[in-house]
């Protein structure tokens, strides 16, 4: 899949938080985009997500031609959709139902207990979310990416309150997307270490 | 470990629903013991005149329920937007319009349909004769999703807003006067009146589909909006 912006602005509240950007995500590309407080990476993601209107330009994707974008991608924000009164598995579950696409034939996401132990969350399978910490929550929040396969990652922040080993784990996760074909856009302020990546750096608002 | 089949998203959304209704409790008690307490006020308030509370009865069971169901309603999505499931919802491939009727219809049988059980039982406090207290019961249970349904609306126009819970009311309650009429209406002709029970009734389930059929378009619609 081919992911291309071609001259999008976003305008939030009568504010003009970026103009005229054109970018192209290859099929195994990751886009690294960088920028201070306030820029517009949240933003940006969002859009791509159709989560936010573009007030000119558009997205084009490749592979989306029969589906809604929103359909093929996945959203890591900085709120983590788990529900304080469900287990970890009871969450995951639920989500796994209802972002796999039924009958489209892309079947096969990893198992939940597969995916929470990928993340070293084996331990909390069965624990109310709320016990989680914040850390763990975040854990349990990228395993959505495994057991749901959508080619295109849209990662806000992905390192937060991560320790370094779930770092390397989500290192590891995202560079086998990247070889599987599937594409990552990510805002960050900490380096990902993923190749082949190209960088996006928003300007400062003023 | 389990190889359970994958549910489809329908039933996963419905599921989840009702067990976090489950969970949390609050919803379904509060909301019954709110709808006992507004029913025992009111011989408190105009006297122990067992006439006059027959005569009333209808009318102060349908209040009371319509109050008891907008209760637990302002916070329908608003959890749900408050921790990103509601941005996870619209990339799903089901439709927002569908989330919204099955998020109705898990609150409608944790909380709506308690209170249909219950106002037989509470309108014997009232001293309704026995066809009244069928009357309300049916009025009830073929209302309520109406109710359920605007309030559906109120409450994805209010998702952002901190206390958007009165204002919520302040909407929805204006809304809900059509379905009120015709709700006491079929009660009090079912205790025996000029008007046949059926007439009122009918109006009454015409209501709820019309509210059905609308809400989850307008509800989706606003939750929509918020994302700008």
């Amino acid at each position: 899949m081919r992911l291309e912006a071609r001259s999008v602005t976003l305008i939030r509240a009568g504010r003009v938080i970026f103009s005229d950007l054109s970018f192209v995500v290859e099929s195994g590309n990751a886009l690294i985009v960088s920028g201070p407080n306030g820029a517009g990476k949240s933003s940006l993601l969002r859009a791509l997500a159709d989560l936010l209107p573009a007030a000119q330009g558009s997205f084009v994707c490749a592979a989306a031609a029969d589906a809604r974008r929103a359909e093929i991608c996945h959203y890591i924000g900085h709120a983590d959709a788990l529900k304080n009164a469900l287990t970890v598995t009871e969450n995951l579950e639920f989500w796994s139902a209802l972002l796999l696409q039924d009958g489209s034939g892309r079947e096969g996401g990893w198992p939940v207990d597969a995916a929470l132990a990928r993340f070293g969350l084996a331990h909390a399978a069965n624990l109310p979310a709320a016990y989680l910490s914040a850390g763990q929550r975040r854990r349990a929040a990228l395993a959505r990416l495994l057991v749901a396969p959508r080619p295109l990652w849209l990662l806000d922040e992905p390192l937060t309150a991560l320790d370094a080993a779930s770092q390397a784990v989500l290192g590891e996760v995202m560079q086998a997307h990247l070889a599987g074909g599937g594409s990552i856009v990510a805002a960050t302020h900490a380096p990902l270490g993923l190749a082949p990546a190209q960088q996006l750096a928003l300007g400062p608002r003023l | 470990m389990k190889a359970k089949p994958r549910p489809s998203p329908l039933a996963a959304l419905l599921a989840r629903e009702l067990r976090l209704a489950r969970r949390l409790g609050g919803g379904a008690s509060l909301g019954l013991v709110f709808f006992l307490i507004l029913v025992t006020l009111v011989p408190f308030a105009v006297g122990p005149d067992p006439k006059l509370l027959a005569r009333i009865g209808p009318a102060v069971l349908w209040i009371a329920a319509l109050l008891a169901s907008l209760l637990g309603l302002d916070r329908l999505f608003q959890a749900d937007a408050e921790d990103g499931s509601l941005d996870l919802f619209q990339l799903s491939a089901v439709p927002l319009e569908l989330v919204v009727v099955l998020k109705c219809a898990a609150h409608w049988l944790t909380a709506g349909l308690p209170l249909v059980v219950a106002a037989p039982v509470f309108g014997l406090m009232l001293g309704l004769e026995p066809a009244a207290l069928f009357g309300v019961a049916a009025s009830l249970l073929a209302g309520t999703p109406a109710l359920h349904a605007l309030g559906a609306i109120g409450a994805a126009l209010t998702v952002g807003l901190r206390r958007g819970g009165l204002l919520m009311a302040i909407l929805i309650l204006p809304l809900a006067v059509p379905v009120l009429i015709f709700g006491v209406a079929a009660a009090a002709a079912a205790a025996g009146g000029p008007v046949p029970f059926r007439t009122p009734f009918l109006i009454l389930c015409a209501l709820s589909l019309f509210a059905l059929a609308g809400a989850p378009f307008a509800a989706a619609a606003a939750l929509r909006q918020m994302n700008e």
